[in-house]
């Protein structure tokens, strides 16, 4: 009994929590990637671009409730998800038409076209501030919880309980929906067999044919798909604020890098590998121990690694860690 | 040059002059419009602008001057720009007190920054920190809100009452929420409880699960948020009531509003909190009047704000004059025993009494009491969540 509580305690306050965060992540750190590998450039304006994604799917979602459609116990959110990413998508081939094409015709150094995206990243910043404002925004609606704490300790008589929000239900679920998806594109069709024969060498498939315009442009899609959707689960499951977004460019870039820039399977596993770090390492780990160990050794302390307000510097110090020792990333990307 | 140099210096002069004769007296209101407390703030920006146009219609405020209100924005959590709202207030505008600041943090920094070097009155209506007891003012400086050493110790109190033994304790990182949490945790243990744990929380986050996390771990019969109600307040008591860790919640005046009730309801039955109010004074006709212009006055501090306009311009009529170096005297003057009591509503009576030389003690909304270093000695209503709605329950 003591162990289940135990494993309760710690799904409720720390797989739970860092399996939804990690998929987040994985979405976000997917779209970095992407733009690394193919485009070959760090994009720090993918934080604001989910932001504005967001933002549209916030207004739309809006605008349907005010008309009264909803999705029952599923949040409306979804329903607006589509226009979001259109939204999204706009933007990004606005920006790109505006912007990176001119860099990428001077063939400019990846450095120079980092400093651009980081312009980009604050007229977007910008943008979506002076569209939504900078204040928190609720647009979750719908059933709360698929197990609230009081249905789990009626259902099984633990002392301890349990929580599945829908939002993190629905996290995980699309996120391996909308990985299958990308994996499935970029495996099968032709389009992403070419993006990804740009992505290996650029002139051996300039050479064989391959339109660089539509390789760019099918990426920058892709990204805006997968930023946006990202960018919904995580004002979903949390809130909505513009400067949120600004600060989850650190672990997104954490997660892309550690997994390898440029490898989509390793954008995955980094976004878990940072958000179980995040999350094991600021817990308090008083509790479990209590249930596990036996009563004389029970700790008086709280048991916790580092505070909560060190949330981030956990990502900045695992970032470190591997580009010292293994710059290439846990799965063999690029080198930074 | 010389002439043009005297020309100057005799407009400048006639300026001046023209200035003092002016008949409006501007009095500043610098309060958070912005930022966490916005929700209550226009209700208390109402109770200090009832005082003064109480005060203006009676026309007897120094042989008839009228009073203008000036609001400014203190943000309650940026000093910089807190700051440079208040030195526009004084420089610019020329106000001869000011009413405010809101929140700790950017009250202490208006006090050194401004008061001080500009020699301006001010009360505030709602600072509570305890470090503002023993900040140099050179006796500017007063406030209708009692210190949260006084606080801390009432919300000791109530646990005790209610058995409530073990508890956690998560604060808003700044001069506010450190104090209270301070000040309640030395209270609480004083009177035999124990606080598990004490953590900060940083407000405007997007989610507080990992904090809520540690609370949980540490365990407690209640959590005690001493936070604001519209910033990571709610976010706390969010994370917890999700992941069950705590169910019952302490909460203090920052954490009192509105926006309470309708983002839980129900949800905190049984939650107890604290937020000044006396029973030895009515606040009601303060609120209904603020109420009817149409802003949502159920928040805390609408009558300390009524109460701190109030006193200046009593303290301004029994030195006769407007000007803070010969008011500031004053204050506690007006504010405390002997004299005719004063309520709400009067003040027209007592700046008759004391343009007649008489002497008043003014009660006002809040039983204002000043004490030590200019202080309201303090009265608390208990409050419990009953049925979704913030029910007061006791006096103390």
């Amino acid at each position: 009994m003591d162990f289940l509580n135990a494993l309760v305690v710690l799904s409720n306050f720390v797989l739970i929590p860092a399996v939804a965060y990690g998929s987040q992540l994985a979405l976000g750190a997917l779209g970095v990637t992407l733009i690394y590998g193919i485009l070959r450039f760090s994009n720090f304006a993918h934080g604001d671009t989910m932001a504005f994604g967001t933002m549209v799917v916030v207004l739309v979602t809006y605008l349907f409730q005010s008309w009264g459609l909803s999705l029952g116990p599923l949040p409306t959110a979804l329903l607006a998800l589509p226009f979001g990413i259109l939204g999204c998508m706009v933007l990004v081939l606005v920006t790109d038409r505006a912007v990176y094409r001119f860099y990428r015709q001077q063939k400019a150094k990846p450095v120079i076209l980092v400093i651009v995206s980081m312009g980009v990243m604050f007229i977007m910043n910008g943008l979506v501030r002076f569209i939504i404002g900078p204040n928190d925004q609720r647009f979750a609606d719908g059933e709360r919880f698929i197990i609230s704490v009081r249905e789990f300790k009626q259902m099984t008589g633990l002392s301890e309980g349990l929580a599945i929000r829908t939002t993190q239900g629905i996290t995980v679920v699309t996120a391996i929906i909308v990985v299958a998806l990308l994996f499935w594109f970029l495996n099968k069709t032709r389009t992403g067999k070419s993006m990804r024969a740009y992505s290996d060498n650029e002139d051996l498939a300039l050479l064989s044919g391959i339109n660089p315009e539509r390789v760019v442009l099918y990426t920058w899609l892709i990204v805006a798909a997968l930023a946006t959707v990202a960018g919904t689960l995580y004002g979903l499951d949390k809130t909505f604020k513009p400067f949120t977004y600004f600060q989850l460019l650190l672990p997104i870039f954490a997660a892309a890098i550690v997994g390898g820039l440029g490898n989509p399977l390793g954008a995955i596993a980094g976004g878990f590998v940072i958000a179980f770090s995040e999350v094991t390492i600021t817990y308090a780990w008083k509790k479990v121990l209590k249930y596990l160990l036996p009563e004389n050794l029970e700790p008086s302390s709280l048991v916790q690694l580092l505070s909560t307000d060190y949330k981030f510097a956990v990502s900045f110090a695992i970032l470190v860690v591997v580009l010292l020792f293994k710059p290439t990333g846990l799965f063999k990307g690029k080198s930074v | 040059m010389k002439k043009f140099l005297m020309a100057s210096a005799a407009t400048a002069l006639m300026a001046g002059g023209a200035m003092a004769d002016d008949h409006a007296v501007k009095l500043g209101i610098i309060l958070g419009f912005t930022g966490p407390i916005e929700s209550l703030t226009p209700a208390m920006a109402g109770g200090a602008e009832l005082a003064m146009s109480e005060v203006s219609e009676s026309g007897k405020l120094l042989g008839g001057k009228t009073v203008m209100p000036v609001r400014a924005d203190s943000t309650c959590i940026d000093s910089g720009a807190a700051t440079a709202a208040a030195e526009r207030l004084v420089t610019s505008d020329g106000v001869k007190g000011i009413m405010g600041a809101d929140c700790s943090g950017v009250t202490g920094a208006i006090l050194s920054n401004v008061a001080l070097a500009n020699g301006t009155v001010m009360i505030s209506p709602s600072a509570t920190s305890p470090a503002l007891s023993a900040a140099e003012d050179n006796g500017l400086f007063f406030r209708t809100a009692p210190s949260d050493a006084r606080q801390g110790q009432v919300l000791a109190d109530v646990l005790m009452e209610k058995g409530i033994s073990e508890v956690a304790v998560t604060y808003t990182n700044n001069d506010y929420g450190k104090g209270l949490a301070d000040s309640f945790a030395a209270a609480y243990a004083a009177a035999g409880g124990t606080v598990t744990t004490t953590t900060a929380h940083e407000d405007g986050k997007a989610d507080y699960s990992a904090e809520v996390g540690a609370l949980a771990s540490a365990g407690g019969d209640a959590l005690v948020v001493a936070g604001y109600v519209d910033q990571g307040g709610p976010g706390v008591i969010r994370a917890a009531l999700d992941t069950g860790a705590f169910d019952t919640f302490v909460l203090p005046d920052g954490m009192i509003g509105p926006n309470l009730e309708t983002t839980f309801g129900d949800e905190i039955e049984g939650s107890i909190g604290t937020a000044p109010g006396s029973d030895a004074a009515d606040a009601s006709m303060v609120v209904e009047k603020v109420a009817a212009t149409g802003v949502d006055a159920s928040g805390p501090y609408v009558g300390e704000s009524y109460d701190a306009a109030a006193l200046i311009m009593l303290a301004m009529q029994a030195a006769g004059s407007v000007e803070p170096g010969d008011y500031k005297s004053k204050v506690e003057m007006v504010a405390n025993a002997p004299g005719e009591k004063i309520y709400p509503g009067e003040l027209a009576k007592g700046l008759e009494i004391l343009a007649a030389g008489g002497d008043i003690d003014y009660v006002g909304a809040t039983a204002v009491e000043l004490i030590g270093p200019g202080e309201a000695a303090g009265g608390y209503r208990e409050i419990e969540v009953q049925g979704g709605k913030l029910e007061t329950v006791k006096y103390r």
